[in-house]
């Protein structure tokens, strides 16, 4: 009879309390991994971002262009190897709940500054040689079913009318961090189309993604492509891809501190519950805790007991929990793929799962702990449960 | 001038039991704890109850007193059979007609005094007046009255046991039932308790039927039985047995 | 069936003071988080839904998502301010104002991260057609005048915006001359200029929307149906209520979702802490179930004590959660609205509606939790009841 078995079989006696602890256990466990994970998603973009990227952008917002010809004045800055127009076309398929990213680009220079995305040799010529192709993310293929071959009707809202394209090729990223859920087709295309319609909204660029050679030099080079065009038309702030996408987040930054505050209420919660179970337990001990006393072990023992307990249970609900997180993270991810690209669950999550649980754990068993080391002998024995 | 019916009424026992049997079943086996019990107890009897540990004494008091159901036979008091009354029946049926004290009291700790025995009466349609004055009465009666607003806490062992009492005959019941009453109180209190319960039988005529180890209490009864083996026996049944028993 | 009387299970939760205060402490916590979401979500719809009155109109581009995405140009704008349903002013003056919006990037106060703010260039009856906008210090824009003046949120939240100070934009610099407050609604986060200056500065032909007042409420299908099927016109005709709600959908709908959500599995864990003490509860007080049963109490009374044992909890929980989540009214969250990719300024509003479902959510916390252990207890044998005491 050793300590371990003591507390092992204490925490089994009675089941139904215990069961129902570590199911609070796994709960909370399972709920703060999830928000957790959704805080991590809003970051996605950001965590993806390559340091030899830099974003150039109107400087007034996001939402206004730039002219085309800004591009060789761009390329021609020392540093920059290679420039691509990017235009966001925000359309959508079928419903407009159906939306996904979809971008104009230029595909040579975009798919020479985008390595991660592996495209079967094949296709791609397909993709060069078809001015209505486009290229989709594997992500996007499996969630509505298009194949090679198919063809995606996008209704536009910035462009306005139907646009119809042909999926020539379909991307995987090279790791879980990529977003492939995306779709890309010829920035001619777009162009040609909206000078024949609406001509003045011809040759304008939505944002220049400007790869550079040496990445320590990105400030100097943001600098050097803004100061090109200071005091024209239409004013440039050049970033990193990385501050790019973080000025996303930052937009929405109050949703996102909202939801890591509230991942954290629901360990209090679980805290609540589990140091009341100890409360009540520990209580219920108190002439078993005396006898022992009797014995001869001493206070130390039985604070042990108690925090062994405590742990025990605590640590059953943590790995339960932690194992549970990830096919629920996955059917989430599946369900809110348009809302969240990336939905992968990390190991420092995983790690704080286990620090809180172990946090509630010793915190649950604080009191309970100390008042069963402080009990006195006589009023031990005396207490009728 | 008594009436043939009123004297009928006199002569008839208040409890009577026919054929009462009852087993318990312990895992895969059938224990049998009374086997065809019959007896009657008069009205305004005193009667004890005595037996070994498991002997069913606890078991016959509880099928008397209308808390659990017999396997066979019948219960009749006051001229209800109460084996054939159904379970909500039952419960009515204690209300009104059974008063019962506890080895370990079984008050409410979180009611006061007062409350604890009101609660019989809250059973009833009695207005909350009405109610107040049957309460003071009661625990007049055990001289409690003092002692209205306390809390079991508050009081010594024998206090809330008086308190349990005059909970047993606030609704006036012709019967108490008592499961080892000075179980768990000094010998002072003890005697306080079964002085008590001598003035229900004698001054108020109620029927006491109780359940006891100590000889004390069992000395105050007018009679006493026997329960061992499952099966009743007077005193005289007894010693002339275990005369027997030493012969062989 | 006489109940038990009440005072047994509220007191009994008074007796354990330090579970008591831990279960409903955990309840409170749910309460509080599903309370707020829906202060929040209650509080968006109020500053975008004030936003909009029920007899202006909006036109903007069809199928535009907001007036930044959309485009009418003059000859357009001219057709709709042409229409018999807009109401004309005692001078002869139609109530209509065409709008040029525009998004600015400026420094957030607090992080100093740029964000966009909306600007919004007006037609002469601009103001006149909002009437819940008024001017809180220094004056009204002049016609013409590079001159804009700064909606409540906006003069709080962000650096260079006060009055006398210069924003640089349109390759213009624009004077601020003054702030407005609009009751709450969305034009507090807003920036507000003359139409025409912003047109001829950002050197567009096209007006972002029309903003109009109707006559007469009840012409607005008339006027929508000539419009929406004029060949002449690609744009869409909502009631500026309407055309504001619509902006806030997908925000709103996505704290809502996300919220109950949250909510619904937190609950979970505040009804398995119910349900532990429960249990702890009867089988603490099994003596006196029996006592009661043997008194004459039926079962369903003793169902009906415990159950109110586990709602006595759950109400305490619902008041202290309420009375948390009551203080985040002094709160006020400013973030982008993903509609209209501008700053948003709005705060958490507690509505009746919302105090009555906090309650109905924990007392069904409490029902859930304490359903199981009150059944336990009434289903206990009164032999093995008194015999387990």
């Amino acid at each position: 009879m050793n300590s371990l078995k003591l507390i092992l079989r204490n925490a089994l006696r009675h089941k139904l309390r215990t069961g129902l602890t570590v199911l609070g256990l796994i709960v909370a466990v399972l709920a703060f991994g999830l928000l957790q994970t959704v805080v991590d998603a809003w970051y996605a973009g950001a965590n993806s971002a390559a340091p030899n990227r830099l974003v150039t952008r109107n400087a007034i917002s996001l939402v206004f262009s730039m002219p085309l010809h800004y591009r060789e004045k761009i390329r021609a800055v020392p540093g920059v190897r290679q420039v691509a127009p990017f235009n966001w076309f925000g359309g959508y398929y079928q419903d407009p709940k159906n939306f996904f990213a979809q971008f104009a680009v230029d595909p040579l220079p975009f798919l020479a500054m985008y390595p991660e995305y592996r495209i079967a040799e094949d296709d791609l010529r397909a993709f060069l040689r078809d001015r209505k192709g486009a290229i989709i993310g594997r992500k996007l293929a499996d969630r509505y079913g298009f194949r090679v071959g198919d063809t995606i009707p996008l209704q536009g809202t910035i462009y306005p009318g139907v646009w119809s394209f042909t999926v020539r090729a379909i991307y995987d990223g090279a790791d879980a961090r990529v977003d492939a859920s995306q779709l890309f087709f010829h920035w001619e295309f777009l162009n040609e189309t909206m000078k024949q319609r609406q001509p003045r909204r011809g040759d304008q660029v939505g944002v220049f993604m400007v790869q550079i050679e040496d990445p320590q030099r990105s400030a100097a080079i943001a600098q050097a492509i803004d100061a090109l065009f200071k005091n024209s038309l239409a004013e440039t702030l050049t970033e990193t891809e990385k501050a790019f996408q973080l000025g996303f987040v930052a937009m929405t930054e109050a949703i996102v501190v909202a939801i890591r505050i509230v991942s954290f209420v629901v360990i209090f919660i679980i805290l609540a519950v589990m140091a009341n179970t100890m409360a009540m337990t520990a209580r219920e001990r108190t002439p078993e805790y005396a006898t022992l006393k009797v014995l001869g072990f001493g206070p130390g023992y039985v604070a042990r007991l108690v925090f062994g307990e405590s742990l025990a249970i605590a640590l059953c609900g943590a790995a339960l929990g932690i194992a549970l997180t990830f096919p629920v993270a996955a059917w989430f991810g599946a369900e809110m793929g348009n809302f969240f690209p990336v939905f992968e669950v990390s190991r420092t999550t995983v790690a704080l799962q286990l620090a809180c649980a172990v946090g509630v754990g010793i915190a649950a068993a604080l009191l309970p702990g100390r008042n069963a080391a402080r009990v006195r002998i006589v009023d031990g024995l005396r207490a009728i449960g | 001038m008594s009436t043939p019916a009123m004297s009928d009424l006199a002569a008839r026992p208040l409890i009577s039991l026919r054929a009462v049997s009852k087993s318990y079943r312990r895992g895969d086996q059938t224990v049998p704890v009374l086997n065809a019990i019959a007896f009657d107890v008069a009205r305004g009897d005193f009667l004890g109850l005595m037996g070994p540990s498991g002997s069913g004494k606890s078991t016959l008091l509880n099928l008397i007193a209308g808390i659990d159901k017999p396997d066979a036979g019948e219960i009749l008091v006051d001229g209800v059979d109460i084996t054939r009354l159904g379970e909500g029946e039952l419960a009515d049926w204690r209300a009104g007609s059974v008063g019962f004290v506890f080895q370990f009291y079984n008050l409410m700790p979180v009611l006061s005094a007062f409350e604890n025995v009101e609660l019989p009466l809250v059973l009833t349609t009695l207005s909350r007046q009405e109610r107040r004055e049957h309460v003071a009465a009661a625990l007049a009666l055990v001289g409690l009255a003092d002692r209205m607003e306390h809390y079991p806490s508050e009081l010594s062992g024998g206090q809330q046991q008086r308190v349990a009492i005059a909970r047993a005959i606030v609704t006036d019941p012709k019967l108490i039932v008592a499961d080892e009453p000075t179980g768990d109180l000094d010998r002072h209190s003890a005697e306080e308790v079964l002085g008590l319960m001598d003035r229900l039988n004698l001054e108020l005529g109620k029927t006491i039927l109780m359940v006891t180890h100590d000889r004390r209490a069992a000395d105050r009864a007018h009679a006493i039985m026997y329960l061992d083996k499952g099966e009743l026996s007077t005193a005289g049944d007894l010693h002339e047995r275990s005369v027997r028993e030493a012969r062989l | 069936m006489r109940p038990v009387p009440l005072a047994y299970s509220v007191r009994n939760l008074w007796t354990r003071k330090l579970t008591t205060a831990l279960t409903a402490g955990g309840m409170a916590l749910v309460v509080f988080v599903f309370a707020a979401v829906l202060m929040l979500e209650a509080g968006l719809r109020q500053a975008l839904v004030a936003t909009g009155r029920y007899d202006n109109v909006v036109v903007t581009r069809r199928a535009a998502g907001n007036e930044v995405q959309s485009g009418i140009d003059r000859s357009q704008a001219a057709i709709v301010e042409s229409q018999p349903e807009i109401a004309i002013g005692p001078d002869g003056t139609r109530a209509v104002s065409k709008e040029a919006v525009v998004l600015i990037a400026q420094p957030k106060r607090d992080t100093g991260v740029p964000t966009n703010i909306t600007v919004r260039g007006v037609g002469a009856q601009g103001l006149a057609l909002r009437p819940q906008v008024r001017i809180a210090s220094g004056r009204m824009f002049r016609p013409g005048a590079t001159e804009v003046v700064v909606g409540r949120s906006i003069a709080e939240r962000f650096d260079g915006v006060a009055p006398g100070e210069r924003l640089r934009f349109g390759g213009r610099e624009w004077t601020v001359v003054g702030t407005f407050d609009a009751g709450g609604s969305g034009f507090d986060s807003e920036i507000w200029g003359d139409g025409e200056q912003m047109m001829q500065s950002f050197r567009r032909q096209a007006f972002s929307s029309v903003v109009a007042r109707l006559a007469d409420p009840g012409d607005f299908e008339r006027l929508k149906a000539r419009l929406e099927s004029d060949p002449r016109l690609t744009i869409d005709v909502k009631r500026e209520r309407v055309f504001y709600e619509e902006q806030s959908e997908m925000m709103a709908n996505f704290i809502r979702i996300l919220g109950l959500a949250l909510s619904v599995i937190f609950s979970i864990g505040a009804m398995i802490g119910a349900m532990i003490t429960m249990y702890a509860a009867v089988a603490n007080r099994t003596g006196e179930i029996g006592a009661l049963r043997a008194l004459g109490f039926r079962r369903g009374s003793i169902l009906a004590a415990f159950l109110a044992e586990a709602l006595a909890l759950a109400i305490l929980g619902w008041a202290v959660g309420l009375a948390l989540a009551a203080l985040m009214q002094l709160v006020r969250i400013s973030t982008m609205n993903w509609q209209s990719f501008s700053e948003l300024a709005f705060s958490f509003a507690l509505t009746p509606a919302i105090v009555a479902q906090s309650l109905a959510f924990a007392c069904a916390m409490g029902l859930a939790g304490g359903v199981l252990p009150a059944l336990r207890a009434a289903r206990l044998k009164i032999v093995d009841a008194l015999r387990a005491a």
